[in-house]
C-alpha cells in the first residue's frame, strides 16, 4: 500500500522582550538561578499579572507578517497542571481567542517549487521553569528565571506531507521571527522549539490516521530525522495488521529514534477556563497599524527583488535572504563593488560563507567588513588583480590586514599587465625551457598549459593569464 | 444531570484534592444539583450575546516593557520548605 503522512507543527518561539509577560522581572539568559524570579513569576498570594505591551506588539507584529487575522479581542485562560516548575499550578495561556488566526507561509522547497502552509493560529503565553535533577542528591532542584518569559506558540495546519516539507517550515519561521526582530531564534538556548503531530494514512483516504505528538525537537536536522523515524514506525505497525496509539514521544538524536515519554496518568484535561486576573484585550486600528508601520521587507519579498534587482537565481537569493543580517550585508558588498551584482553574490555565497562556516562564526560576527569585501571586488573588475589573486587577498582581510588596496600594496599583489613585462618573463621561460619548447613545436599542443604555468608561478600568479595566453601564443610561433 | 462517584473522583483528582471516603456522596449531590442550575440556564437563548470573559466591561491595561524588578533570591528562597544552591528543592520529579 502506498502511504502518505500528514504532519503539523507547533512551534514555541520566545519573544525578544526585556521584561516577562506579565511581570517586571528581566527575561536576560544565563543568569544565576532563581534571580530574575519575582513573587508574580512565583505565583505568591496576592500578585496580579499585568501584560507587556511589546509581547502584544511582537505577536501581532507575526500575525501581520503571515496575513492573518489579527483579534480585536483576545482573552487569556489558565491552562491547568501539576509540575513543580510551574509555580502557579497553571499556565496563563489562550485557549477560545487566540490573537491571531488563519495566516499562511509559502515555502519555496529545494525542487523548485512553492508550498502555501497554513497557519492556525498563533497565541501568546508564559514559559515555564527549569527543573534540574542532577546535582540535589535524590531531590530535584527548580530554577524559575524562565518562568514567566513570553512565548508565542504558532500552530499550522496539518498541510505538511514529508519531513523535507516540516523542516523547511520551521527554517521559514525562524527566519521570520528573525527578520521581524521578535525572536533572537538561539535554537541551543531553546529560544525556539518545535513538537510535530504526525500521522500516517493511504494515499487518497481523506480521514486522518492516529496521530502522535514528537516533543521539543530544537533542530532542524533533527525534525526531519525524528518525523521520518516516526513516519517509517507507524508505517510498519500498520502493515503489520496493528493500531497507532495516540501518544507523546521523544526523540533520542543519539539513537535516531523516538520513544514514548512516561504515559501520563490520565488523558489530559487541562480544565481551561478565563483568567479572571486579566480583562480581555482589546485592540484597535491605530495600534495594529502602528505595528504595521514597523513591518521590514519580509523574507518572501526580498527574495523575489533579488531575482528581479540582481539577476540572482532563486537558489542564490533564497540562501542570501535566509537571514536578514546575510542579505544586508550583501547588499552592502554589492554596493561597495559599484553593483557588481552577480561577483557579490559568487564571493559571499563561496569564500564568505565558507570562511564562516569554517570558523562556525555567524554572519553578525563576521570579521570581514562588507566595504572591505565590495572594495576587493572593484580591484578584480578593473584589473588591479585577477580573481586568484582576490583569494589570497580575501583571506588577508579576512585576518584583520586591512583593506582590499592596503593588502594588495603591502604584499605586492597588483597584477601585471604591461605587455612589455609580460613579453620579458615570457622570453625568459621558454629560455629555460628548451627541450619542451622543442616538443611543443614539434607538435605537442598540451604544452601550452605548462609554459603558462611556468610563468604563473614565476610571476607568483600576478599576471594577467589573458595577456599571458596572448603573448605566450605569439611567441611560441615564434 | 448525575454525576457518578468516578466523575467527582476524577475531578478531584485533576485539582489534586483528596476527599475523605465519606464525603464523596456529598460531593456527588452537591456537584449534580450545581450541573442541573448550569443546565437549566442553557435553555435560555443567547445567540448574538458575546460570551463574556470577565465581569468588568473594561480592556486589559499594558505595562511598558521594563525591567522594574530586582533581584530578591534569599527572601523568597527562605520562604521555600527547602533551597540549596540558589534552586527551590522539590522531591524528584523526572518526565
Amino acid at each position: 500500500m502506498e502511504w502518505e503522512a500528514v504532519i503539523g507543527l507547533e512551534i514555541h518561539v520566545q519573544l525578544a522582550t526585556r521584561s516577562k509577560v506579565f511581570s517586571g522581572a528581566s527575561t536576560r539568559y544565563g543568569a544565576p538561578p532563581n534571580t530574575q524570579a519575582c513573587a508574580i513569576d512565583l505565583g505568591l498570594p496576592g500578585v496580579l499579572p499585568v501584560l507587556n505591551e511589546e509581547a502584544v506588539r511582537m505577536a501581532v507584529k507575526f500575525g501581520l507578517a503571515i496575513e492573518a487575522e489579527i483579534a480585536r479581542r483576545s482573552v487569556f485562560a489558565r491552562k491547568h497542571y501539576f509540575y513543580p516548575d510551574l509555580p502557579k499550578g497553571y499556565q496563563i495561556s489562550q485557549y477560545e481567542l487566540p490573537i491571531v488566526r488563519h495566516g499562511h507561509v509559502t515555502l519555496h522547497l529545494e525542487d523548485g517549487t512553492a508550498k502555501r502552509v497554513g497557519i492556525t493560529r498563533a497565541h501568546l503565553e508564559e514559559d515555564a521553569g527549569k527543573s534540574v535533577h542532577e546535582g540535589f542528591g535524590g531531590l530535584t532542584g527548580i530554577d524559575l528565571n524562565r518562568a514567566g518569559t513570553p512565548l508565542l506558540e504558532i500552530v499550522s495546519e496539518p498541510d505538511l506531507r514529508t519531513p523535507q516539507e516540516a523542516a523547511a517550515y520551521m527554517r521559514k519561521i525562524h527566519t521570520l521571527v528573525r527578520y521581524l526582530g521578535i525572536c533572537d531564534g538561539n535554537l541551543q538556548e531553546g529560544n525556539f522549539r518545535c513538537d510535530a503531530n504526525v500521522s500516517v494514512r493511504p494515499v487518497g483516504q481523506e480521514a486522518f490516521g492516529t496521530r502522535t505528538e514528537i516533543k521539543n525537537v530544537n533542530s532542524f536536522r533533527f525534525i526531519e530525522k525524528a518525523i521520518a523515524y516516526e513516519i517509517e514506525r507507524q508505517i510498519d505497525i500498520l502493515e503489520a495488521g496493528g493500531r497507532v496509539v495516540q501518544e507523546t514521544r521523544l526523540y533520542d538524536a543519539a539513537k535516531g529514534e523516538t520513544r514514548p515519554m512516561r504515559s501520563k496518568e490520565e488523558a489530559e484535561d487541562y480544565r481551561y477556563f478565563p483568567d479572571p486576573d486579566l480583562l480581555p484585550l482589546v485592540l484597535d486600528e491605530a495600534f495594529i497599524e502602528g505595528v504595521r508601520a514597523t513591518l521590514p521587507e519580509l523574507p518572501d519579498a526580498k527574495r523575489a527583488r533579488f531575482m528581479e534587482q540582481y539577476g540572482l537565481s532563486a537558489y542564490e537569493a533564497g540562501i542570501l535572504t535566509g537571514e536578514r543580517a546575510l542579505a544586508d550585508y550583501y547588499e552592502q558588498v554589492v554596493e561597495a563593488a559599484g553593483g557588481e551584482a552577480k561577483l557579490a553574490a559568487n564571493w559571499v555565497l563561496s569564500e564568505l560563507l565558507g570562511a564562516l562556516n569554517k570558523e562556525g562564526l555567524d554572519i553578525e560576527r563576521c570579521p570581514l567588513p562588507a566595504g572591505h569585501l565590495g572594495g576587493m571586488l572593484r580591484r578584480i573588475q578593473d584589473g588591479t588583480i585577477s580573481g586568484k589573486i582576490a583569494k589570497e587577498v580575501f583571506e588577508a582581510m579576512w585576518r584583520g590586514e586591512g583593506d582590499a588596496d592596503a593588502v594588495i600594496e603591502a604584499k605586492g599583489l597588483r597584477q601585471i599587465t604591461d605587455p612589455e613585462a609580460i613579453g620579458r618573463i615570457v622570453d625568459q621561460v621558454l629560455a629555460q625551457h628548451p627541450q619542451q619548447l622543442e616538443q611543443y613545436r614539434a607538435g605537442k599542443d598540451k604544452l601550452f598549459g605548462f609554459f603558462v604555468g611556468q610563468v604563473m608561478k614565476a610571476t607568483r600568479g600576478r599576471a594577467n593569464p589573458q595577456q599571458v595566453n596572448e603573448i605566450l601564443r605569439r611567441k611560441l610561433q615564434g | 444531570m448525575n454525576l457518578d462517584r468516578s466523575s467527582v473522583e476524577r475531578i478531584a483528582h485533576l485539582a489534586r484534592l483528596a476527599l475523605a471516603e465519606e464525603d464523596v456522596p456529598r460531593y456527588v449531590r452537591d456537584l449534580s444539583r450545581i450541573l442541573d442550575l448550569v443546565e437549566r440556564m442553557g435553555a435560555v437563548d443567547t445567540r448574538g450575546v458575546e460570551p463574556m470573559a470577565h465581569p468588568l466591561d473594561i480592556p486589559q491595561r499594558l505595562r511598558p516593557d521594563e525591567v522594574t524588578e530586582e533581584d530578591r533570591r534569599e527572601e523568597l528562597l527562605g520562604l521555600a520548605p527547602q533551597a540549596e544552591a540558589g534552586h527551590f528543592l522539590v522531591p524528584k520529579v523526572i518526565d
